[in-house]
């Protein structure tokens, strides 16, 4: 079985978990931007969690179907359809040969994830086939998805319609979406009123937003603390010796815009990190469309702790109800 | 005559012109044909035309340049 890509979307992409073990060679983890959401679609068809579906961002791809299939749709809120008939989300629905799975205009979320019984399989690289596109790699040659792909599909005997999972299982965004932050190694470079204003402003998703990074901006400059700048490191107050970037770290070129570094980021360089964003919050993050509002909670390593368990408790109680 | 909406697919910011030193690609109140672009949506560091999916006489503009949409907002009007 085989899905005929019709239309591809805007920058459709085949996506699993992800690939971790290779950051420190340059390439990064990768895979769904928002996991909770692809682990949830698999699960709803009847796969593994870590089985590989398509991410399409702000823009549903239209896709024909040759063979009988369970399909989910998770993620951002946008109509699904199937032969033009809208269906339910986050629902795993029976779609049968011949038929199209096409969608609306997105209202809530950035990013849906569409799972099919099987899995897609394309071959896996260094252990998954997330695209990891700028480097060319996994997915169908290293590129998002094209109109006249087939991609193929595993076999599967599991694949159930019918299961459902309701929202207050699902996390949502708020508004402006807070995400928490921990203050990382080289806090110390900024002033405390710019300490201060990073937490007390709002910022705005910019719209150069995507896997590698979201920008915001909107909030105060930061103010740095003067220093004479260190051997190796670049002349912009900014700048430090290179140093390791880790996923969700907070990175403030010139002081002005911060990046957080999500899934396809780069893995080293030298620009100062004001802080990294909690795992348990990264999710969110690939949830949220160009202009939405957004503010920095300030946390430390307990409440960080508890949050990620509250998620994993989260995720336990989808396993559970889809059990 | 009826009046049809042309919709952004999707998020972004949005131009009028093809470049700052550019005319718009559609004038108010000018004919749009169907299929012409009608402006560009910004996003994650590529701008995406969107074409008029009906023609028409007499555009308006509901959005203003380089402000922001989303995914469904009517851009244009017209007469058709």
């Amino acid at each position: 079985m085989a899905l005929k890509i019709i239309q591809p979307g805007l920058l459709t992409t085949i996506q699993d978990l992800g690939r971790p073990g290779y950051f420190h060679l340059g390439i990064p983890i990768g895979g769904a931007m928002d996991r909770m959401a692809m682990r949830t679609a698999n699960l709803l068809v009847g796969n593994d969690e870590g089985a590989a579906g398509l991410e399409a961002v702000f823009m549903g791809p239209e896709i024909e179907f040759t063979a009988d299939a369970v399909v989910a749709v998770t993620g951002a809120d946008i109509p699904v359809l199937i032969d033009g008939e809208e269906q339910a989300g986050w629902t795993g629905l029976p779609i049968k040969a011949g038929q199209r799975l096409s969608f609306g205009y997105l209202s809530e979320g950035a990013r849906a994830y569409i799972v099919v019984s099987g899995g897609i399989d394309t071959p896996p690289m260094l252990g998954s086939r997330s695209t990891y596109a700028i480097g060319a790699l996994g997915g169908v040659d290293g590129r998002a998805i094209q109109a006249g792909d087939e991609l193929p599909v595993g076999l599967s005997d599991t694949g159930k319609a019918g299961a459902s999972v309701p929202t207050q299982l699902r996390r949502h965004l708020g508004s402006p979406t807070e995400l928490r932050v921990m203050p990382g190694l080289y806090w110390h470079r900024i002033t405390e009123k710019a300490q201060n204003s990073f937490f007390a402003d709002e910022w705005k998703v910019a719209p150069e937003a995507d896997r590698m990074g979201y920008r915001f901006r909107g909030g105060q400059p930061l103010e740095f603390v003067e220093r004479q700048q260190p051997f190796g490191a670049g002349s912009d107050p900014s700048n430090i010796v290179d140093g390791c970037y880790p996923y969700g770290s907070i990175q403030v070129p010139g002081g002005t815009e911060p990046i957080v570094l999500h899934r396809d980021a780069v893995s080293g360089g030298g620009y100062f990190m004001i802080g990294t964003v909690i795992s348990a919050d990264m999710d969110l993050i690939g949830q949220l469309q160009p202009h939405k509002p957004v503010s920095f909670v300030k946390v430390d390593m307990a409440t960080a702790l508890q949050a990620r368990a509250d998620r994993a408790a989260l995720m336990a109680g989808i396993r559970d109800h889809l059990a | 005559m009826t009046t049809k909406e042309i919709r952004s697919p999707l998020p972004g910011t949005f131009y009028r012109r093809p470049s700052p030193e550019e005319p718009p690609f559609i004038e108010d109140g000018g004919a749009v044909a169907e299929g012409a672009v009608v402006g560009l949506v910004e996003v994650m560091k590529t701008f995406h035309e969107v074409k008029a999916d009906a023609g028409g006489t007499n555009a308006r503009y509901l959005i203003e340049n380089e402000q922001p949409v989303t995914a469904g907002d009517v851009i244009l009007e017209v007469d058709g």
